[in-house]
């Protein structure tokens, strides 16, 4: 009996440490990426990145301002378009969406999510490019947003659901309709949550390349025409790592490291807010 | 806190929305898509170009060869660019509203890797083609020991390293496989991918070469300018009339010279350099193409784009040396000339008759 | 006016859905009528975007399905130049790639989520979280650069070493290791699908409910156990579906896999050997593919990869749910 009882605690501890080990070894790869990145790209982050566009092979200077400012106004794009339908999407989910029509868009939402990003670039290509005959940051955010909605659509819908139904009874038990309920009341009241998910997706959809090859195509000057082909940050970071001078590698890493920290930042943003509401909810 | 949020966000659309608006710029656009393998010349001369052309921007981003032709043909861009020329029925088409000119010369060099030896090996035709049909497995084989007799090689596998994306560079390799070694045409053929018989997949010209810097007894073949940038030791070959050359630029354009000196008055420039005739030609490089349609319907961008592409095979060829591109032939270049005058926008000619003569 | 019963009656459970209390008021107004239209109007445009995308799809690949039948999914040879396409070397790449990285993954995620809601204590539980969820949000280009810079080197020149010594003879493990291989594309998959998988098994353990544990503590089992034979199992169905929702990600996963997996149209039972996946395959060729049957054929093996992420995700969203009744599992993270 005393043996068994030793050895069950002995597993117990140990299985213990085991997830301790898991937690740790998962963690491992995020400090080792970001250490990759800071110590290849750090040093080459200076004002200039931010604010001067590409300069010739060989001239010093010169950096990631048009692909900077490419990568806010398409994502802000995808955000116009995106927005509006993901959000009312997943109000939709969390309000209306018992039934098996809810379940059906739910589950397109999440088919949608596991379909790759170059599906989606091809997808946009045939639908916004070819038939406009050029290429175009429209295009791209377009292509972004078709990322971005059933992300935003299933954060949304978790949000809103966490709404306490108290909420909604005192909107109909004073008398309102049940639309100006769940529009003002409970949609206000997620609105923190909804933002956050907007952040999450934003993260998401900043770094993708794929969609973006067929669609914005990039471009070396920096422009700010929504009809124009537009450099975006992945976009550029890729093109300079395939290159072959030294110079761009230093670069590619560097641009690499403020998208990251662009992304992170974004999500940690979302995270501290989904858990401060979530306390209060 | 959310109304910081809140009005960050309406700032931000506010931006961009101002920012649409404030497109009001008096610039002309052209923007054209393609081949990778000249793609450092290419964004070098864009650039330059704007200094000459202060309210011309002409972009070009690299999605390879296959894209180039395809945008080109959806006509979603302006002009196209690709290692490898249109086919007939490709051309078929567009209706044959497209013009093949070329605009550097580039080279394809054998990189390898292996441990203890430091000199620079010699290759035939026959034998990098056994290496890539995976017929040659040991670098100390006789095949590669008989045409490199002072050097030591050791007893280790040749790992085979090519591309695994679509890719001009494949196209130059591969055709020059194909004429050296009739194994090789049966069996692989030329593309820009092909079915490899062995070897690791590597994505883009540093796939290639990283692969074969880790990977000790590798072998692969990347553009020159890869490999001089680089620094990676890298193979001569020999050519037709039977000396080793070593890829350079002048070896290059000895290239082509012989080809274009075949070259009649209405060549349409989809010719083929490798394995060329000449003592002192190196056996596999090649030109790379711009696509221009030969009836433009836009009277700006058109004359925009002739003009550079005239400038670009004249005063932009100073910039090919230093970023390892051999530069056109002076006879490809009067005959580029002719190409270009003939192109026209609604029935006339986008450049007027007399263009050029001033040296411009 | 009257207040309704659902107000004077609150219903026991906390999970009644705003549907059904909804239902029990009656009350219709035209405003209502007008939002539910507007809001579904606006949900109706994600399936509108599916079909669209699998219609395309199909429509595409409709020349090579027609050219090959379905020997396309059987035979081996990728040949663009001689115009013939056989994609098993893909689906098998795909398979076998996201196999291995859900056998890593899966341990090490589960270790996780069992870590964030048992054993850790308080004051590490949300940032050991917030830190995990954040592998998710790295883009998929720089896992590529860091697997071709750091974890290709560490595999081929510190691990095999080591490890040859005790698995060579194992057939899996059979051949020479370069470096680019199945096993570098499944260990680059396992991290990225690691913060899904455990983000989604933490919320279903978060759901069960704790008269559960006590009811395992009660009976006199340690925490460990209590944790093995009470909470697992009754999780069992929402774990599985989180694994399978990780192995939908990791399928349709591009650029990080084809940096590391070494990219060869080969069927190798060896994870040592380089492999091929279709996404990669996808993104590879596309841009330069020339002829129209290559295009084809490469939306056909991107038709195929479709309704394997379908299947995928159908069977995890019917298992998620049956445990995890409601809650939208997993969105946060994704």
């Amino acid at each position: 009996m005393m043996h068994g009882r030793i050895a069950r605690r002995l597993v117990g501890s140990t299985m213990t440490g085991v997830t301790y080990g898991a937690a740790a070894l998962a963690i491992l790869p995020l400090a080792a990426i970001l250490g990759m990145l800071l110590l290849k790209g750090a040093g080459s982050i200076n004002w200039d990145f931010f604010v001067k566009s590409a300069v010739p092979v060989g001239e010093p200077g010169g950096g990631f301002a048009n692909a900077i400012v490419g990568t806010l106004i398409i994502v802000g794009l995808a955000c116009t378009v995106g927005v509006p339908i993901g959000v009312a999407t997943g109000i939709f989910l969390a309000e209306f969406g018992g039934g098996r029509f809810g379940f059906t868009i739910r589950f397109v939402a999440d088919v949608l999510n596991g379909v790759p990003s170059i599906v989606i670039g091809i997808f946009a290509w045939t639908w916004l490019v070819k038939p406009m005959g050029h290429f175009s940051a429209l295009a791209g955010g377009c292509a972004l947003a078709v990322i971005l909605v059933p992300i935003l659509a299933r954060t949304t819908e978790e949000m809103v659901r966490l709404v306490p139904n108290s909420l909604r009874e005192a909107g109909l038990a004073l008398g309102y309709p049940r639309w100006r309920t769940s529009l003002l009341i409970v949609a206000r009241t997620a609105g923190a949550g909804i933002v956050t998910g907007c952040l999450v997706a934003v993260a998401r959809v900043a770094g993708e390349t794929a969609p973006l090859l067929f669609t914005a195509l990039g471009n070396q000057f920096f422009s700010t025409r929504l009809q124009a082909p537009m450099a975006a940050l992945p976009l550029q970071v890729y093109n300079y790592a395939v290159g072959p001078y030294d110079e761009w590698h230093r670069q590619a890493w560097a641009g690499a490291l403020v998208l990251i920290v662009l992304v992170l930042a974004l999500s940690l943003i979302a995270r501290a807010v989904v858990r401060a509401k979530r306390q209060h909810a | 806190m959310r109304h910081v949020i809140r009005a960050a966000a309406t700032a931000a659309v506010g931006l961009v929305a101002l920012a649409g608006s404030l497109s009001a710029q008096a610039e002309i656009r052209v923007t054209g898509a393609g081949a990778t393998f000249p793609y450092p010349i290419y964004s070098k001369w864009m650039l330059e170009y704007t200094v000459v052309r202060p309210h011309v921007q002409i972009n070009y981003q690299s999605i390879g060869s296959g894209g180039g032709i395809r945008q080109f043909t959806d006509r979603t861009v302006d002009f196209g660019a690709t290692d490898g020329p249109m086919t007939d029925s490709q051309i078929a088409v567009v209706h044959g509203n497209v013009m093949h000119l070329p605009t550097v010369l580039g080279a394809v060099v054998p990189t390898y890797n292996i441990p203890g030896v430091n000199a620079k090996l010699r290759f035939t035709g026959e034998v990098l083609a056994g290496i890539f049909l995976g017929q040659i497995t040991k670098w100390n084989d006789s095949r590669i020991a008989a045409i490199n007799p002072d050097v030591q090689l050791p007893d280790q596998d040749i790992v085979v390293a090519h591309r695994s994306d679509g890719s001009g560079t494949t196209y130059i390799w591969t055709d020059y496989l194909s004429k050296v070694s009739p194994d090789w045409a049966q069996r692989v053929g030329k593309g820009t991918s092909v079915n490899w018989p062995v070897g690791l997949g590597g994505q883009g010209n540093p796939g290639v070469a990283n692969t074969v810097k880790q990977t000790p007894g590798s072998i692969g073949y990347v553009e020159l300018i890869y490999a001089l940038q680089n620094k990676i030791g890298y193979g001569a070959v020999r050519n037709s009339a039977g000396n080793y050359i070593d890829a350079s630029l002048e070896s290059t354009t000895a290239a082509a010279t012989a080809a274009v000196s075949a070259l009649d008055e209405n060549t349409d420039f989809r010719v083929s350099i490798t394995d060329p005739a000449g003592a002192q030609a190196y056996p596999i490089a090649s030109f790379t193409w711009l696509l221009v349609p030969k009836q433009i319907s836009d009277p700006v961008k058109g004359r925009a784009l002739v003009e550079f592409v005239w400038w670009a095979t004249h005063e932009g060829q100073k910039y090919c040396n230093a970023l390892g591109y051999a530069t056109l032939p002076d006879r490809v270049v009067q005959l580029e000339e002719q190409r270009l005058k003939s192109i026209t926008v609604n029935g006339t000619a986008v450049l007027p008759a007399g263009y050029g003569r001033r040296g411009r | 006016m009257t207040i309704p019963a659902a107000v004077l009656e609150p219903e026991a459970s906390p999970q009644a859905t705003a549907e059904e209390r909804w239902r029990a008021l009656k009350t219709v107004s035209p405003g209502d009528v007008v939002y539910r239209t507007v809001l579904t109007v606006f949900a109706l445009l994600l399936p509108l975007v599916l079909v669209t995308i699998a219609l395309e799809l199909g429509v595409n690949a409709w020349p090579a399905v027609a050219k090959f039948g379905f020997g396309f999914l059987t035979h081996s040879t990728w040949d663009p130049v001689r115009g013939e396409f056989g994609a098993l070397p893909l689906i098998f790449g795909t398979l076998y790639s996201s196999l291995v990285a859900l056998v890593i993954a899966v341990p090490l995620a589960l270790g996780c989520a069992i870590f964030l809601t048992e054993f850790a204590p308080r004051w590490i539980r949300t940032p050991a979280a917030t830190l995990i969820e954040l592998l998710a949000a790295v883009p998929s280009v720089i896992y590529g650069l860091w697997g071709i810079f750091v974890l290709i080197p560490l595999l081929r020149d510190h691990f095999w070493p080591v490890a040859r010594h005790a698995l060579s003879w194992l057939p899996i493990f059979g051949g020479v290791f370069y470096g680019p291989s199945v096993l570098a594309g499944g260990v680059i998959l396992s991290i990225m699908v690691l913060p899904y998988i455990a983000a989604v098994s933490r919320e279903v353990l978060l759901a069960v409910p704790p008269s559960q544990r006590e009811a395992g503590l009660a009976l006199g089992a340690t925490r460990w156990e209590t944790v093995w034979t009470v909470i697992l199992p009754y999780g069992r169905a929402g774990i599985i579906g989180a694994v399978i929702l990780g192995l939908g990600r990791a399928l349709g996963e591009t650029m990080a896999v084809t940096m590391v997996i070494g990219n060869r149209h080969e069927v190798s039972a060896s994870l040592l050997q380089p492999g091929y996946t279709i996404a990669a395959a996808i993104a590879n060729e596309f841009s330069e593919a020339v002829s129209d049957i290559h295009l084809s054929a490469l939306f056909f093996v991107g038709a195929v990869l479709f309704l394997i992420t379908i299947a995928v995700n159908a069977l995890a969203r019917v298992l998620v749910w049956r445990v995890a009744r409601g809650s939208a599992i997993g969105s946060t993270a994704i």
